[in-house]
């Protein structure tokens, strides 16, 4: 997407934000503690995709693709997590929980596609001086 | 200390992520490449019973970090509807068939 060439700079910032997002999802899940249905994964995943769908309205405030590279890819992409979803959507078919693990899969790709489209309308709803042009 | 490692691990996942998937054009190829490959990953690392901390780090950090949910639905919800429903399809297919085949190759090591 970004015609930008690749500079060691926007990879430490993806790096920095990732580990940020990482340590905060393992916050919650640790929070969590255990539960047979994973909905500390199931949160993490809907308000990420609500967060980078609304991100574009939020880096208006800097205008800086580092800010955008830092908060996008990096925060909100370690944030969130495809591997842990499919890992539990795994465990759960493999002893005998069909039911929850079509309801995890179901519910993550329902609601987490719903938040960002959410997220990404309300990004994109016009400003008033873009409405009158 | 586990919280170190998990951010650790997503420190060189997520850089990797942006690097294979910045120049992704209208079907993200990339984004569904590192999906599939961090599952399967997650699936060889969880059937290998590691001990907590490189569970936090290659498991929950690396591979959490690497693989992206927030990029796949963004890109999904941006895209016509097709490529959507294609991509969609083969992101959660894909992933979850990478991880079940990852958990049987990791058994068979572990």
């Amino acid at each position: 997407m970004s015609p930008r060439p690749l500079r060691a700079a926007d990879l430490l910032l993806v790096a920095a934000g990732g580990a940020a997002g990482a340590a905060a999802r393992h916050g919650i899940d640790v929070a969590a503690g255990d539960t047979l249905f994973p909905w500390a994964t199931l949160a993490v995943n809907v308000v990420g995709a609500f967060a980078l769908g609304l991100l574009p309205a939020i880096a208006v405030l800097g205008r800086s693709h580092r800010w955008s590279l830092l908060l996008g890819p990096g925060l909100l992409g370690g944030f969130t997590t495809v591997s842990a979803w499919a890992g539990q959507v795994r465990d759960l078919a493999a002893t005998g929980q069909a039911p929850l693990a079509g309801l995890h899969l179901a519910a993550t790709l329902g609601a987490g596609l719903l938040a960002a489209a959410i997220g990404q309308q309300l990004a994109h709803r016009p400003e008033p001086e873009e409405a009158t042009r | 200390m586990t919280a170190l490692l998990v951010a650790l691990g997503a420190a060189v996942g997520a850089p990797l992520r942006y690097v294979l998937s910045r120049r992704d054009g209208v079907f993200p190829v990339g984004m569904l490449v590192v999906n599939v490959l961090g599952s399967g990953l997650f699936g060889v690392f969880a059937a290998l019973s590691l001990g907590e901390a490189w569970w936090a780090l290659l498991g929950t950090g690396f591979c959490g970090g690497f693989t992206s949910f927030s990029s796949f639905a963004v890109q999904s919800v941006t895209r016509p509807a097709r490529t959507a429903a294609a991509y969609v399809a083969a992101t959660t297919v894909l992933s979850i068939g990478a991880c079940a085949l990852g958990w049987v190759l990791g058994t068979g090591l572990g």
